[in-house]
């Protein structure tokens, strides 16, 4: 059993103490927190997942150099890997590590604020750039 | 007399205390430091984004733009890229093994992250040194001062999180024996930070040193 499942709920969380270990392990102020129900076995199971997800990001990064530097290939071709590369790496690092394929609905809505706006950050070189190829 | 001054002290401590910092919030959903700090990343990614931005603004403003490759250190940047990436499998198995009640193996791992993190700013010395010999300063040219802008706000954030890893890998660890929940959590916390460091060094690696 994860060793945060026997701490008790601290009184000053507002929360009623529970009776029981079993009790601690489904009370948590009501809402059930995944990271907080998981057994060792799942816990295991979960490093695993990490340690491939470290050799792929490893395997992409080799890639990425092969490709954009060993290969010396012209510009607007290693732009177009280096970014589905850089991309795919991003999805395994915020997916997995930072656990964003399984997070609650509220990082979601905070995320997606977050990229309507970097959205934006970038619609202005973008907006720059279309409006040269216009002029040309 | 002396039971009722420790009721009136405990409740005097309970007024000071930050709720939900170790169970969740039940509208949220979430203890309070996680929200925390994925607002600030929210920030963190606007920060980024402008400096993102602003390079590719400058780079397709200028009618030739250098490739990294031609003149920075690929060889140093790419190990560089392989310890980041090592360093967030090594903090996210720390949390993992505190959550397992493993603090030996946590506390390792988290000296793995601070070894990973120090080799990483040690890299980025000898390159900078190598830029500063052969006379490419931040006043040289335009990629020169993007380069130096973006690699020094990201080795920044680095040196950010080699404190806070030497923290909780000595005085920090002490919570450990009166809160193990909170400092796991504290870890999980540290470690989301730590994932966004290197999730922007997977794109300015590319950016800066193969495009």
């Amino acid at each position: 059993m994860a060793e945060q499942l026997v701490q008790p709920t601290a009184p000053t969380d507002g929360m009623p103490v529970p009776k029981t270990e079993a009790e601690a392990e489904h009370t948590h102020g009501g809402v059930h927190d995944p990271n907080l129900h998981h057994s060792p076995e799942q816990i295991k199971k979960e490093i695993r997942v990490y340690l491939i997800v470290f050799a792929a990001l490893a395997v992409l990064t080799a890639i990425t150099v092969y490709a954009c530097y060993g290969l010396k290939m012209p510009v607007h071709i290693a732009i177009a890997i280096a970014l589905v590369i850089a991309c795919t790496k991003g999805f395994l690092v915020a997916g997995f590590f930072m656990h964003l394929l399984s997070e609650k609905k509220l990082i979601y809505s905070v995320l997606a604020l977050t990229i309507f706006f970097f959205a934006v950050l970038l619609w202005g070189p973008w907006h720059h750039w279309a409006d040269m190829i216009g002029h040309q | 007399m002396e039971h009722a001054h420790a009721a009136a002290h405990a409740e005097e401590h309970h007024d000071f205390e930050i709720p939900y910092n170790v169970h969740p919030r039940p509208d949220t959903g979430l203890y309070n430091a996680k929200l925390g700090i994925w607002l600030f990343l929210a920030s963190e990614v606007m920060l980024f984004g402008a400096l993102f931005s602003s390079y590719i603004l400058l780079r397709t403003s200028a009618p030739t733009w250098p490739r990294g490759w031609e003149f920075l250190n690929v060889g140093l940047a790419t190990a560089n890229t392989f310890i980041l990436i090592a360093s967030s499998v090594t903090v996210v198995l720390a949390w993992a093994n505190l959550r397992l009640g493993n603090l030996k193996w946590g506390r390792i791992f988290i000296g793995m992250t601070l070894a990973c993190a120090l080799l990483f700013l040690v890299n980025k010395g000898f390159e900078y040194r190598h830029e500063f010999v052969e006379h490419r300063l931040p006043s040289t040219n335009n990629f020169m001062a993007i380069y130096f802008t973006m690699t020094g706000l990201h080795g920044l954030h680095v040196l950010g999180g080699v404190i806070v890893f030497a923290y909780f890998i000595g005085p920090g660890a002490k919570m450990w024996t009166t809160d193990r929940a909170r400092y796991t959590n504290r870890i999980e916390v540290c470690g989301l930070y730590w994932h966004f460091v290197d999730l922007v060094w997977i794109f300015l690696f590319p950016s800066l040193y193969l495009m």
